[in-house]
């Protein structure tokens, strides 16, 4: 190619580049405008109000708690059931669809399922009722019972949010050729070993995205919880929703959109750092 | 002590039989070659003794005890895979001292071991590296390095040489043969390539539709091959076989009849290697159509028909031929294979030995 041509490539990605300026770019600095601005003028006002607020911290304290509780364990849960459906041989893609199927209903839905389930009048009560554990109603989601709507909420989360972690999960665990698994039985590893020693560093690289990909969608959580502990449970995306819609106020709810976008950054940078992927290493 | 014996040994893939009844008995320290075109079962089988994969009947014993029901870590043994599955997220030392580890050898037993080994196959200066910055026969060598370090009763190997290309191959299997010699392991080496088969081995076993055809030394299964499968697979260019009527017990080729064995029918089909024959005079000799000849330096290869049937033969190169003549052959009477036409077997007691 002649140099004279050399702004063609850049022709090439100016949709693409404009696209996300308009609906990305746009949008992301009138909030962050909106967040420390007071009266068109720059200000902290509305980061101090969001400080300020009763909800703040434990919205704060909420939705790191859920994060550190679901991500793991979906990770934990994705890679039993990856390793296990990498055995199956004929079915293997039925039961990766009904793995799945959470992850074709939307979140809101899903909060709605688990609240016929874990409410007062539904199923999980006339099951310990029917079994005769209970002898009335329990009540699981109220604010007097948080560590049990803290649970119910992460198993719903968990239930929700899984088949995600497992795709990916799924999907790099198929990149590893059988041989590597088979050199190491040979040369004496067992079962446990090469799983620590030659599945997961050879997956690092969906392991990576699933976190990153995972963390960020938690630390985004609302729906799930709105439907299961209403306010009861404060959240961050659930405190900017409440500014927003409740209070009419735009510029705390935009507060706590940029302090949601930091915080997923900041996992983001972490997960990159800490599980390094070096393209020297990989297959 | 390190003899492997493979007794009946089948294997069915549904339907399909990959390996029927597949009989193989290794001396200790021998190196066989399992040698067939691919999809002959060969790997099967490799995986079989391996324990990589479990037959469907028949026996698998390792120094005299069976080892069918162990997994492959308790069965003595290394293995080099064909694209030789060296770690990528491993140093080179750290491959080659995996099995070292996995036997929780101590640090000193495996740097003593590791540097061995990778003194053996010359990849000491990458020790540091990851296998990514190797080339297919810098990895190869790590492969086999890795095999060696747990100093293994038996050696397998599927076509380990089959990624590199073709100078560096030679260069590789003439290693492979000066490292394995000095290890005195018995070995058991996987391969489509009859020249690998024939250059390393002490004795090979042809493999053909799940079955082995002929078990022999390099030279036997060359001169005497007991199938026309095996005729015409090994060697280059492929033993002849050319179908000729028998009279009163004999075969006429030009003016001179030859004794064919006693079991012929009314036709026998001699198995002709390329280069068991002279020029002779017409009447006397075997009249062939030259129909290409190509002088290779070396020798003059000459592709053409007996009695209508297709030939190559190898002369010397001081001889001028040309394409388009009709030149006379006389047959070295020991050195033709008599095979029935019907089996496609050759008759062993016909065959001079
Ligand atoms: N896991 C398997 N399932 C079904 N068929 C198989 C399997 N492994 C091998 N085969 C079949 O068995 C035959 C022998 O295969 P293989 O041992 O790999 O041949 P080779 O190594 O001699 O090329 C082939 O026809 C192959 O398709
Ligand atoms: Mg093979």
């Amino acid at each position: 190619m002649t140099n004279n041509r050399s702004w063609i490539p850049y022709l090439l990605i100016l949709p693409s580049v404009a696209f996300l300026a308009l609906l990305f770019l746009v949008p992301l600095l009138q909030t962050m405008w909106l967040a420390f601005s007071d009266n068109g003028l720059p200000s902290p006002a509305n980061a101090q109000r969001m400080m300020a607020d009763i909800n703040f911290s434990r919205s704060i304290r909420n939705t790191f708690l859920l994060t550190l509780a679901v991500v793991p364990v979906q990770l934990a849960i994705a890679l039993v059931m990856g390793t296990m459906v990498a055995k199956v041989g004929r079915g293997r893609e039925t039961i990766l669809w009904v793995w799945t199927i959470p992850l074709g209903i939307s979140d809101l839905a899903a909060g709605l399922v688990w609240l016929s389930i874990l409410q007062n009048s539904g199923y999980f009560n006339s099951l310990l009722l029917g079994l005769g554990i209970l002898e009335r109603q329990a009540s699981w989601l109220s604010y007097q019972t948080p560590v049990a709507l803290f649970f119910a909420i992460a198993v719903a989360e968990i239930w929700r949010g899984t088949a995600i972690v497992m795709v990916i999960i799924v999907a790099g665990l198929n990149q590893v050729p059988r041989e590597f698994k088979e050199a190491a039985e040979i040369f004496g590893a067992g079962p446990w070993t090469r799983f620590w020693r030659i599945t997961l560093p050879l997956i690092r690289p969906a392991l990576q995205s699933a976190l990153i990909l995972r963390t960020v969608l938690a630390f985004e959580v609302f729906a799930v919880v709105y439907a299961l502990g209403g306010r009861n449970f404060p959240v961050l995306v659930g405190e900017a929703y409440n500014w927003q819609n409740q209070n009419q106020n735009y510029g705390v709810a935009a507060a706590y959109a940029v302090l949601i976008m930091i915080i997923s950054l900041a996992a983001t940078l972490i997960y990159l750092k800490v599980i390094k992927v070096d393209p020297e290493r990989l297959p | 002590m390190a003899n492997i014996v493979i007794d009946r040994i089948r294997k069915s893939f549904g339907t399909f039989e990959a390996l029927k009844e597949v009989s193989l008995t290794i001396n200790d320290g021998e190196f066989v070659s399992l040698l067939g075109p691919s999809g002959c079962g060969k790997t099967t089988l490799l995986r079989i003794i391996a324990g990589l994969e479990t037959s469907t009947s028949g026996d698998v014993l390792i120094g005299g005890k069976s080892v069918i029901g162990l997994p492959p870590k308790e069965r003595g043994l290394a293995m080099v895979f064909q694209n030789y599955a060296v770690f990528p997220h491993m140093t080179v030392y750290e491959n080659v001292a995996f099995g070292l580890r996995m036997q929780k050898a101590d640090d000193a037993r495996v740097k003593t071991q590791v540097e061995k080994a990778a003194g053996l196959l010359h990849i000491e200066q990458y020790l540091d590296r990851y296998p990514n910055k190797l080339s297919g026969g810098q990895r190869q060598r790590v492969a086999v390095a890795r095999a060696l370090a747990v100093e293994p009763k038996v050696l397998l190997m599927d076509e380990p040489l089959s990624n590199l290309d073709a100078l560096l191959r030679l260069e590789m299997r003439t290693e492979l043969k000066t490292v394995l010699q000095s290890a005195g392991t018995t070995t058991i080496y996987v391969t489509h390539d009859q020249t690998e088969a024939m250059g390393l081995s002490d004795r090979i076993a042809v493999m053909h539709n799940g079955m082995v055809e002929q078990v022999g030394t390099p030279v036997d299964v060359y001169n005497y091959p007991a199938t026309r499968f095996v005729g015409g697979f090994i060697g280059n260019p492929p033993m002849n076989f050319i179908k000729v009527p028998v009279t009163n017990g004999q075969v006429t080729a030009g003016s001179e009849p030859l004794k064919a064995p006693k079991e012929t029918g009314d036709e026998v089909i001699l198995g002709l290697r390329g280069e068991a024959v002279q020029l002779a005079p017409l009447p006397l000799g075997l009249e062939m159509k030259v129909r290409v000849a190509e002088p290779m330096g070396s020798h003059l290869l000459l592709t053409g028909s007996i009695h209508d049937q297709p030939v190559r033969v190898i002369l010397p190169s001081s001889e001028t031929v040309r394409s388009g003549d009709v030149i006379g052959l006389k047959l070295d009477p020991n050195r033709i294979t008599w095979l029935s036409p019907e089996s496609g077997k050759s008759f062993p007691a016909a065959t001079a030995r």
